[in-house]
């Protein structure tokens, strides 16, 4: 099933073609209505003429999230506000927040590409689905929101918190789908059977999760918990929102809207270019946003480009789940680890919960890594050796996967702190203490 | 024989009160218990006079707990009243898994509490070597 067919599945070359003729405009368009666009393309020696080809966009400079904020709250609108029609904001958990705009084209544009992915991801008219993302000045909950209504399907706008209300709505209003992060879906089912419900007191069919990584194993999980069907979809609210990119139901990738983003891979130290099918810092172009554009934006986020056509019949290419943050990376004696390895070792383990925390410390010169896991099998607690197989398990495979090595400890089930929105997972002590 | 519950701890402050709690609030009374811990975590086991009620308001707070069947052997208060039913186990291949005592004691005889692999066999073994073990009906009288 398709939300508009055909730009969905036009050839390869002439999206390329639209992605060239977008970006010049683009180009143009920054250095008319934004004076840092106007500034850093002149110090750059970038006019839209010069670009050629679309890998001529490697001579435009980057834009960080920092740029954002050093331009806060509008300095980087290329709008007045009289055509701006709504503002968002992130959640700026780390300075100021990052501001964003919109124009009623912009918000069709969203709503739009939001309609693509829910479609794409087996959502219908059919469908009552609840969001239980925070609304407010957070993206994810208002963009899925007309991205539903825009399919017609019915829309219950549970927003995040109180979970046994959300539960209740979900079984009571029979719920056919879900939007919310993955860990809060898990959380939303053990509180379900915690209340006394069981999978089949439900409809919900379908799991439209977003807003931060969520690793195969911990999907299964969830899936197998609600007796659902879930796919990822990925944005950001500098982008535009959550509708940048979304899995079609044969999962092998985020279908990227290209005719309205142009995505690159680089080397976030050297900022070049990747080869096609390269792992690396995933870089995007906005080529018709109006109120808030940005030109190559440096997301900090680590995928892979897969440009062929999928089976589905889309040729927008894919992008690779998220497989960290450039930010979230954590360096331990020098190995790059990425929490979402951890989590995959985790789920392979059945006698231990989904939930996790990482802790670094630095003792001497040394980081040091403790991965606590919850204990949520009893079978194993008549004997002291089961605990410590399970614990030098989880260690062996960590220092398989990870190449170092990390204390594990067993924590009582529910110890760990539970999240609503985004997991913060890691616990990065080692600028802290010692101090 | 007796039902023993099982309780995984986090080696954290205030997690044995916690526990202890939850069986004070439904009124269920422990008859012996003893923990064993590591640096990060232990293992609380508690015999009480209404096992399953305890396990199952155990696991409604969200603990780990596993109700398993252990023995309790009577033995006479003096030395090497313990050492001789130990002997005993030992001639028939009987190993320990762990042990630990009653507080209070029943016509003179000091309980310790076993567990071992195989129940039934040990359980005759002790019965044939005169040796008294607690049946779950006496735990009143503990």
């Amino acid at each position: 099933m398709f939300f508009n067919k055909e730009i969905e599945t036009m050839p390869r070359k002439e999206i390329e073609a639209l992605q060239l003729e977008r970006l010049k405009r683009m180009v143009d368009y920054c250095m008319n209505n934004v004076p840092f666009y106007h500034d850093r393309l002149t110090k750059a020696g970038v006019t839209a003429d010069k670009i050629k080809t679309l890998s001529d966009i490697q001579y435009i400079p980057v834009t960080t999230k920092e740029d954002i904020r050093d331009h806060y709250p509008f300095g980087l609108f290329a709008q007045p506000m009289k055509n701006i029609v709504r503002i968002h904001a992130s959640s700026g958990t780390t300075g100021k927040p990052t501001v964003v705009g919109y124009t009623k084209r912009d918000l069709d544009m969203w709503s739009d590409v939001v309609a693509r992915l829910c479609v794409a991801a087996g959502a219908t008219e059919e469908d009552l689905i609840q969001i239980s993302f925070g609304y407010g000045l957070f993206t994810g909950a208002l963009g899925l929101h007309y991205g539903l209504e825009k399919i017609g399907a019915a829309v219950v706008p549970a927003s995040s918190g109180n979970t046994e209300k959300q539960v209740t709505l979900l079984k009571d209003f029979g719920a056919t789908g879900i939007v919310s992060t993955p860990s809060y879906a898990m959380y939303m089912a053990e509180v379900a059977r915690d209340m006394g419900f069981k999978k089949e007191d439900f409809k919900v069919r379908l799991g439209l999760f977003g807003s931060e990584g969520c690793s195969d194993e911990f999907r299964t999980e969830i899936e197998n918990e609600w007796g659902l069907f879930a796919t990822d979809n990925y944005g950001m609210s500098e982008l535009v929102g959550p509708g940048v990119a979304g899995e079609c139901t044969l999962r092998q990738g985020m279908h990227i809207a290209e005719d309205h983003f142009l995505a690159e891979i680089i080397d976030p130290n050297t900022l070049e270019p990747l080869p096609e099918g390269e792992q690396g810092e995933l870089i995007i172009t906005p080529l018709t946003k109006e109120a808030f554009p940005l030109l190559r934006y440096r997301t900090k986020d680590i995928s892979r480009l897969n440009k062929e056509p999928c089976a589905c019949g889309r040729t927008h290419a894919r992008m690779d789940k998220i497989k960290g943050r450039t930010d979230d990376m954590l360096k331990i004696r020098g190995v790059n680890v990425f929490p979402s390895q951890i989590e995959s070792v985790l789920l392979g383990v059945p006698q231990v919960g989904p939930n996790y925390q990482l802790v670094v410390r630095r003792e001497g010169v040394m980081d040091k890594l403790e991965v606590k896991a919850e204990l949520i099998d009893p079978a194993v607690l008549e004997k002291y050796a089961d605990l410590e197989n399970i614990q030098r398990s989880i260690k062996h495979k960590l220092q398989v996967v990870l190449g170092i090595d990390a204390k594990v400890t067993l924590v009582e089930p529910k110890q760990l702190e539970r999240f609503v929105g985004k997991a913060k997972r890691v616990m990065d002590l080692r600028n802290e203490e010692g101090k | 024989m007796l039902k023993q519950l099982s309780i995984f701890i986090s080696n954290e402050a205030g997690r044995l009160a916690e526990i202890t709690g939850v069986l004070r609030d439904k009124g269920i009374d422990i008859k012996a218990l003893s923990i064993a811990d590591t640096t990060d975590f232990g293992i609380l086991r508690v015999i009480v006079d209404q096992p399953e009620a305890a396990e199952s308001c155990l696991k409604e707070a969200g603990f780990t707990v596993s109700i398993t069947t252990v023995l309790a052997i009577g033995i006479s208060d003096r030395p090497g009243g313990l050492c001789s039913a130990l002997e005993l186990l030992r001639d028939h291949d009987i190993t320990v898994e762990y042990m630990y005592a009653f507080v209070g004691r029943l016509e003179n005889l000091a309980y310790v509490i076993i567990r071992v692999d195989d129940i039934e066999k040990t359980a005759e073994i002790l019965k044939a070597g005169q040796i008294a073990v607690l049946d779950s009906s006496a735990l009143d009288k503990i």
